[in-house]
């Protein structure tokens, strides 16, 4: 199969004794760089750019680049699981089990799931990029305004299971996302909403910043208000001569790894998609069929090893669109095809036939920056952990730094860091008081989205709202959000209907 | 051993590159204009990393320090926000009269001046240079009825609600081309239905998709899809066809009076003296000349599209001028 021998020449350009080199220093400075809270791939790439610029050959670019980007991705988990610090959106859901296992001592198997996870999805999703590239681009440009509005619907609808314990405090945060989602221009019209006057806020709160915000901030806030009820460091390393993942640990991440490939893949390969939804998706969907409901928000392995697989294998999948239309659906998307087009590689339907060798590079590359990472980062697991040994007073100073540092790099301005302390000190009071985080998270993210979506297709059909009942891919797409909202209490619903027919009956046969 | 030591220098520069975005943006006060540039030169893109301003500022700074123009270097730092406006405000305040600081501008800017209600115009910089433009194109999906600009617009004309329009930010270059073309066509500008998306790529997954009746961008963002037959170019905003869609009409040509080139500059803060100002439009008219900067225009495929100094200046108050009017039709300033 000509697939096969492309991939195979591109092997041939990308396996050199330089390139790898290249691979190695990417995933290592990726992996140091996605550390800092806020920072997450994207920026990562954006900073580092430069440098691969000035490399004579786009081939070792790419390869160095496909390190930086895993190096970044891994490096932004590490943080979420040992400290509660993500850096980006998509690391969130895997922040949630992630770091209460780090505090059971088991930060070392949920690192590893992470990494292997990592791994097996970026694998096995490359090659579907590899294989299906072209058919899933024409599927993906299927969607229209009302039935990304759908999506969205349908995904605030299945991720109910972040809401956590109490409803109301759920929907509150929920809502307190959707506010802050709504601040800055409006995207239809341009019209300022919320800013108060400042043009500093016209952008809208950045992503970044309110999880830098919510999590590295207020969670340092809420150690330091505690400090003296805490034990001296964060958690216990566990001991040192113990196996990254015990047998148990396999047998409870491999179908999480991959059902959280098949949940990022094709959500990422929809231009509109990203990887943040999918990651938030595979949490739910872990949550509902393990085993081991109870331990979910004590430190499920599941939790962190579909999530981080969802994560990578959107990644393979954003690649579709960029690849194949030029249309990047990611903010690290939108910085590759930056770096194409500094090589003077136009990504579109023509780029296989024009620049093929070099996408056949880049498609190796990944598949060779995916394996360095897990050959650099199993071992250095150790040194990460060590990382929980510093006493807490100077971990958490040291995070408020790093996190300043973030921040102010992310967007070069002082008020965006008040911002960010702003959003911190709302993180503290919403942790004294209980309330969840990542349905905040989840309301700046599909609020947005749904809202635009929503008037987009309302202003394309002039009004008529009959659209949305119409096209059947959108009916679907409702009628499976609906589905969703009513699951969880179906068996109680049907246990009542029974219960009534049967006193019904019982009242039958006393009459 | 080459390798080696292009590792370290490639990691040297990614930690200088972060340190150089964390630590830039204090103003610095300029020395003297005798030998130009006597510092670091401050290039600020108004933009995020990886836009066209960006890259505008990126080329810049590599075609400075192979022309070898800038012996002391140039850094490159990113003021995101409001279409460049919060960049502009940065350098009309704090950089005031430092002429090591350039920031890069083009018509995005003056559209963004005008709808955001920027209380810093272009008139309180220095205007130093516009360098390159971009031509708009418009396209409908291969199987549309429009055959032609004229066909469109005739529809927009008689039937607005009919025709979806598409591209980038409200405001931006796409949608002032949409209200240059009503107005030409004798139709009412504010009766233009614009879908706006965050980029260019949203807005051509929403045409491929069919949402939209016509799509408008920069023809790099549709030359591959025009050229695959999956769109259909109807018409360039420039004076003649670009040379990645050679066989494209121009908007003149089908018979609206409208020329629009989505075009990229200089500006310096406000505050220079006489000799400073000098000293830095001309050293942007040699690195213009220089073989460098024509590589990087021919690398990239932009246009080349120079006017220095008092040109500069008379362009961008005429743009500004023209801009304000449209938008204001369009009902957006």
């Amino acid at each position: 199969m000509s697939v096969w021998s492309d991939l195979l020449s591109g092997f041939g350009t990308v396996l050199s004794p330089e390139n790898l080199l290249y691979a190695a220093i990417g995933v290592t400075v990726g992996t140091f760089v996605g550390v800092l809270p806020g920072i997450g791939p994207a920026l990562t790439i954006a900073l580092l750019l430069p440098i691969t610029f000035s490399l004579d050959s786009p081939t070792g670019a790419f390869i160095m680049f496909a390190g930086i980007y895993y190096g970044a991705m891994y490096g932004g988990s590490t943080t979420s699981i040992l400290l509660n610090t993500p850096g980006e959106s998509s690391s969130v859901a895997s922040a949630i089990e992630g770091y209460q296992m780090a505090r059971r001592g088991r930060a070392k198997a949920a690192l590893a799931t992470a990494a292997i996870g990592s791994f097996v999805a970026a694998t096995i999703s490359t090659i579907g990029l590899t294989l299906f590239a072209k058919p899933l681009a024409g599927l993906a440009v299927q969607f229209k305004a009302q039935d990304y509005f759908a999506l969205a619907v349908l995904a605030m609808m299945s991720v109910t299971a972040l809401v956590g314990r109490s409803l109301v405090r759920g929907v509150l945060s929920l809502t307190l996302g959707l506010f802050i989602g709504l601040v800055g221009l409006d995207g239809l019209t341009g019209q300022a909403r919320f800013t108060f006057g400042s043009m500093e806020l016209f952008e809208g709160v950045s992503i970044v910043i309110v999880i830098v915000g919510l999590f590295a901030v207020g969670e340092s806030l809420h150690v330091a208000a505690r400090l003296k009820r805490l034990p001296e460091t964060v958690a216990p390393l566990g001991a040192s001569g113990e196996k990254w993942m015990t047998r148990e640990d396999w047998r409870r991440s491999w179908m999480p790894w991959l059902r959280g490939t098949a949940v990022g893949f094709p959500f990422g390969a929809l231009p509109a998609g990203g990887a943040d939804i999918p990651t938030f998706l595979s949490y739910t969907f872990e949550k509902h069929r393990s085993k081991h409901k109870a331990e979910f928000g004590k430190g499920a392995i599941e939790g962190v090893a579909g999530p981080e697989a969802a994560n990578n294998a959107a990644f393979s999948g954003v690649l579709i669109p960029l690849l194949t239309l030029g249309i990047p659906t990611s903010a690290t998307a939108a910085v590759m095809l930056a770096s194409f087009q500094g090589f003077n590689i136009q990504p579109g339907p023509q780029l296989f036939e024009k620049s093929g060798p070099i996408v056949w590079a880049l498609i190796a590359s990944l598949y060779i920056g995916n394996l360095m990472l897990l050959v650099l980062n199993l071992p250095l697991i150790k040194m990460w952990v060590q990382v929980l040994k510093i006493p807490r007073p100077s971990l958490y100073a040291g995070i408020l730094v790093f996190a300043t540092i973030g921040v102010y790099a992310v967007s070069g301005s002082v008020v965006q860091v008040l911002i960010a302390y702003g959003v911190g000190a709302l993180g503290f009071v919403m942790r004294r008081f209980d309330f969840p985080i990542a349905p905040v998270i989840l309301g700046v993210i599909l609020g947005p989205m749904m809202e635009l979506q929503f008037r987009r297709t309302l202003l394309v059909s002039n009004g008529d709202l009959t659209v949305f009942f119409t096209r059947p891919l959108t009916a679907v797409l409702l009628g499976l959000a609906v589905f969703a909202l009513i699951l969880p209490y179906l068996p109680r619903l049907i246990a009542r209907l029974r219960g009534r027919t049967a006193q019904r009956l019982a009242f039958g046969e006393d009459d | 051993m080459r390798s080696p030591a292009l590792s370290r220098r490639a990691l040297l520069t990614g930690a200088g590159a972060v340190l150089a975005v964390a630590v830039t943006g204090c103003a610095k006060k300029s020395g003297d204009a005798g030998s130009f540039p006597s510092k670091t030169l401050q290039l600020m893109a108004p933009a995020k990393p990886g836009g066209g301003w960006d890259q505008t500022a990126r080329a810049l700074q590599k075609a400075l320090t192979e022309a070898k123009l800038a012996a002391n270097g140039v850094e490159v730092y990113n003021v995101e926000g409001a279409a460049g406006t919060l960049g502009l405000a940065q350098l009309a305040t704090k950089n005031k009269g430092d002429a090591h600081q350039l920031m890069v501008m083009g018509l995005v800017m003056v559209g963004g001046v005008v709808t955001n209600k920027s209380p810093v115009t272009l008139d309180q910089t220095t205007p130093i240079a516009t360098l390159t433009a971009e031509q708009e194109v418009i396209v409908v999906p291969k199987d549309s009825p429009y055959q032609d600009l004229a066909a469109l617009m005739n529809a927009a004309k008689t039937a607005p609600a009919s025709v979806n329009w598409g591209g980038g930010s409200a405001g931006g270059t796409d949608q002032i081309l949409i209200g240059l073309l009503a107005k030409a066509a004798g139709a009412d500008p504010k009766a233009m239905k614009y879908v706006a998306y965050s980029g260019g790529g949203e807005s051509k997954a929403a045409l491929l998709a069919g949402d939209l009746t016509a799509a408008v961008s920069g023809v790099g963002e549709y030359a591959d899809l025009v050229t695959a037959g999956e769109v259909r170019a109807l018409a360039v905003s420039g004076a003649a066809a670009p040379a990645k869609l050679p066989s494209a009409p121009t908007i003149k040509a089908a018979g609206f009076d409208v020329e629009l080139m989505n075009w990229r500059g200089l500006a310096s803060p406000p505050g220079l003296k006489d000799d400073e100002k000098a000293a830095v439009v001309g050293l942007v008219d040699k690195l213009h000349a220089s073989p460098q900067w024509q590589q990087t225009l021919t690398d990239q495929g932009w246009e080349d599209f120079y006017k220095s100094g008092e040109d500069a200046k008379a362009f961008f108050t005429a743009e500004t001028q023209r801009i304000k009017a449209v938008l204001t039709e369009i009902g957006l300033a």
